[in-house]
Formats: structure tokens, sequence, C-alpha cells
């Protein structure tokens, strides 16, 4: 079947998951954010590459990071930016998204940037909207968050340089996360030889095997030689259910502490996407220590985000 | 037709380049001949102010059309461009569209004292009103065919003609 994302001659249209897109496209995406990069640092932070367009950042979730972040490269690259944050009630999905869409679209909307609890919501719209339109998934349910994906190669990439060598430990709760799933699509992509996913039976998706990691249910055994630690994101309102005994347990077996992290390499990484629990997943002297490259992250994220943006209005 | 020898063109825009320069003058290549070109330069003319490199993909007046489709390089400033005396090196100089981005691009970096322009080859066929004041030569080059700065695998510069890809 034919990559929604892709155009007639290959080349990207929407982005909307990592999952199937070729190495050289991604590549190709690091290496324009690398000069984006350049760009942040000067006087005059914008470039007149999307003068005239118009970008609607589409949040039906709440979310700052990134909706900032993409709100800031758009306006970098000189796009008119638009910001609607929409609530959702689950009985008004499907069409009304669509009529969302359309009257945006009627409003000479260039680029859609999409937020939604449910997955696959920014492939239907990609689906629904006319060719010159192009559309970026921000995270889809638990689906994917591909610009996530993006910034935190290009995070390993800017510290460790060569993928090929590389054993990547992805901690917490997989189950739910889409920036775990993104991350794991683009290691392998890219020939990472280990990448290692951490956490309790109960927050591991069935089969995640599937996708070319090897799961750790210890988390002394996960980072044993690791160059680079993902942390991932415990969401509070799942604390309540039944997945978990307690926030102070899960930290107990799976927060990043400076003993735990003793047992990965010396000059390893540690990454989050935000937003951070502290004393639930990691721990604040983790956090805040030499190996966090935690803010790093975030400012790479604008650069990814803006090469994302140009390569997509340019096809 | 006969292309000029690009190696005696490099020492001959050196030669008028020489008295013009300062030890505040910095020298900024258009990637990627201009760059090459720009590096000898600025070797043989032994100047102080680290050279500056420009990728003009980012301020192309042809994107909409073209879109970005090749590798972008990071453009490269080390020195303060407010005030300064900055020389812009290009291969060939052709339609002005290109050294018209990368004024745009420097102006984004600070407000310069004096630009001016050297190239190598100036082909003719202007589509802005840009003139370049140091000059290697001036050739006449068909419409629809390419003039580049090339190297072979010891650096040594030529220029080559192609036909130029049909506009997409």
């Amino acid at each position: 079947m034919r990559n929604p994302q892709l155009n007639d001659e290959g080349q990207l249209q929407h982005l909307l998951t990592i999952e199937g897109l070729p190495r050289e496209i991604l590549t190709y995406i690091l290496d324009t954010a690398a000069s984006f990069i350049g760009v942040t640092e000067r006087e005059v932070k914008k470039v007149p590459l999307l003068r005239g367009k118009s970008v609607f950042n589409l949040f039906f979730e709440p979310s700052t990071r990134t909706r900032t972040t993409f709100e800031i490269a758009a306006k970098r690259l000189s796009a008119d930016v638009i910001n609607l944050n929409i609530a959702v009630s689950s009985s008004t999905k499907g069409e009304t998204l669509l009529d969302t869409v359309d009257n945006l679209s009627a409003m000479y909307a260039d680029m859609f940037v999409v937020r939604h609890s449910s997955s696959g919501a920014a492939h239907l719209i990609a689906r629904h909207v006319a060719s010159h339109v192009h559309v970026i998934n921000a995270g889809d349910g638990r689906h994917a968050h591909p610009t996530q994906g993006l910034l935190d190669i290009y995070t390993i990439r800017h510290y460790k340089k060569d993928f090929t060598k590389l054993t990547v430990a992805i901690v917490g709760d997989v189950l739910h996360s889409r920036v775990a799933r993104s991350l794991i699509h683009a290691l392998t992509t890219l020939g990472t030889p280990e990448v290692r996913v951490v956490g309790p039976k109960t927050l591991m998706p069935a089969g995640v095997e599937q996708l070319g990691v090897k799961v750790f249910h210890d988390m002394r055994e996960g980072l044993a030689g690791c160059d680079v630690v993902m942390m991932l994101r415990l969401q509070n309102e799942r604390m309540k259910g039944p997945l978990l005994p307690s926030a102070q347990e899960f930290f107990k077996s799976y927060g990043l502490t400076p003993a735990k992290l003793a047992l990965a390499k010396t000059d390893a990484i540690v990454m989050h996407p935000g937003p951070m629990n502290r004393g639930v997943e990691i721990d604040s002297s983790v956090a805040d220590g030499p190996h966090s490259v935690i803010l790093p992250q975030v400012t790479f994220g604008i650069a990814v985000r803006m090469a994302v943006m140009s390569i997509l209005a340019g096809n | 037709m006969n292309l000029p020898d690009a190696e005696a063109l490099c020492l001959d825009l050196a030669r008028l380049l020489r008295p013009e320069v300062t030890e505040s003058t910095a020298i900024v290549g258009i990637r990627t001949g201009g760059a090459w070109l720009a590096e000898r330069l600025h070797r043989e003319l032994a100047l102080v102010t680290p050279m500056g490199a420009l990728d003009i993909s980012f301020y192309r007046d042809d994107f909409d059309k073209a879109g970005l489709h090749h590798q972008v390089k990071p453009s490269q400033i080390p020195f303060e461009v407010n005030g300064r005396h900055i020389v812009v090196v290009d291969d060939v100089l052709y339609t002005g569209r290109t050294v018209r981005a990368a004024m745009n691009e420097l102006f984004d970096y600070g407000r310069p004292g004096k630009i001016e322009l050297a190239v190598l080859v100036d082909r003719g066929g202007r589509q802005l009103p840009i003139a370049a004041q140091y000059v290697g030569a001036t050739l006449h080059v068909p419409q629809g065919k390419l003039l580049r700065l090339a190297r072979d695998a010891k650096d040594k510069f030529f220029l080559r003609l192609s036909d130029a890809k049909p506009a997409a």
C-alpha cells in the first residue's frame, strides 16, 4: 500500500508517523534541522521561507511545549500562525473534526498541525484536505508523535553521532506512550543495534518485541551499558487505575536515580519528552544533573519542526 | 565552447581584490562553488577575518516552485556583520537572484557597512539590477546551459558546462 505521507514522487507531503519512512527522509530532516540551528542563534532569528503561508495549530488535547515550539518554528519561518485550542467531547468526533478542517481550509490554511486524543485523527485530516495543504501530526492518541521522535533522534545524533554503535533504553510507561513508539521506529530505521524497553509488565504493550526491541522488567538490567536513557512520562491520571500500586512504588522500581544511572555508560545521556514528574519517573538530581540533555531537546525541537515545515511546504 | 582556465581566473580575481581589502574585510562564499572560491581567495589574500559561507536555500525566491530538495548546509558567518566591508563571492553570476538572496540573508546577521561582489565568471542574463565589482571573465553562455565551478580530485578548479535541468 502507498504510504499516505508521501506524494507520487516519494516526497514527504504530510508527516503523520515515522513508521515506514525511509532512512533518507529521516536523515534529510535531521540535516535540514542542523541548518536551522544556525538561524536560531542569529540576531534576526527568522528566514522568509513560509512568508505568506498560514499555519493552523489545531490542538484538541492540551499541550504547552509542543504547541509553543510549533508556533515558534512557524513564526521563525515567517508564516502566519493561528492557534486553536479546541476542547473535544467524546461525542463530537469524525464529522465535526472534518467540518472544522473544512472551515479553516476556507480561510486559506496551508498547513495544519494537529494534536488529538484519537489515534488516526491526523491521517483522517490528511486524506481529506486539498493537495496543496500539508498536515503534521503533533500527537494522536497512543499512536504517534513523529516530531518528538525526530527531535529525540536529533538530540541523540548531536551527542552520540553514530547510531550503529548505540544501546538505547526507553523506560517507563511504554504502553500509553506515542513518544516511545515514534522513537523506536526512528531508531530502528537509522540502524540502532539495540533498543530496549524497560518497564512493568502492566505498562508494556502486548507484542512490543515485534517492533524490534528487547524487553526488560528489571531496570538495573535494562540500563546496564546503555548510551542513551529515555525516560517516559508517567501520567498521573493513570496512577489510580489498576496498572500501578502507587507513584512511590513506581519510583522505587523504575524511577531514574543517580545509583541506577551509574549502571549505564559513564558518558550516557538522559532524555525526557516532558513534562517531567520529578520523584515519580526521574530524580531531581538526575533531571538537573550533568548527564541530562532534557532542555537541549526542547531547543532542538524548534529547529526540527522548522525543518519539517519547510520540507513539507516545498513539496 | 571554449571555457577559460578557472585556476588562472581565480588568480586574476585575487589580484583585483588585493588592493581593495583591509584587515577588517570579510569574504563570504555562496555554497557550493562560491564557498570553494572564497576559501581559495581567503588563503591567497591572507585575510585575518575568518571567512563566511552562505547557504541561501532558505532565502530563494523560487521556494514555492522548487522547494528545498537538496542538502542544506548551515550558513556560517563567524564575524560581526555590523559596519563591516564584506565581499560576497560566487562562481558564476547569471540572473542575480542568488546574490539577492545572499544579501537578504546577510542583513539578518546585521547591517554591513559595504557589500561588494566578486565572481569568477559573469555570464550575463541578469534579471535583477545587480552587478559585480570584481570579475574574472565575461562569457556569453546560451540560455538553458548551466555553467558551474567544479573541483577535481587534487582540488584543482575547472569550469563545467552542462544542460540545465528543465524547470519542474
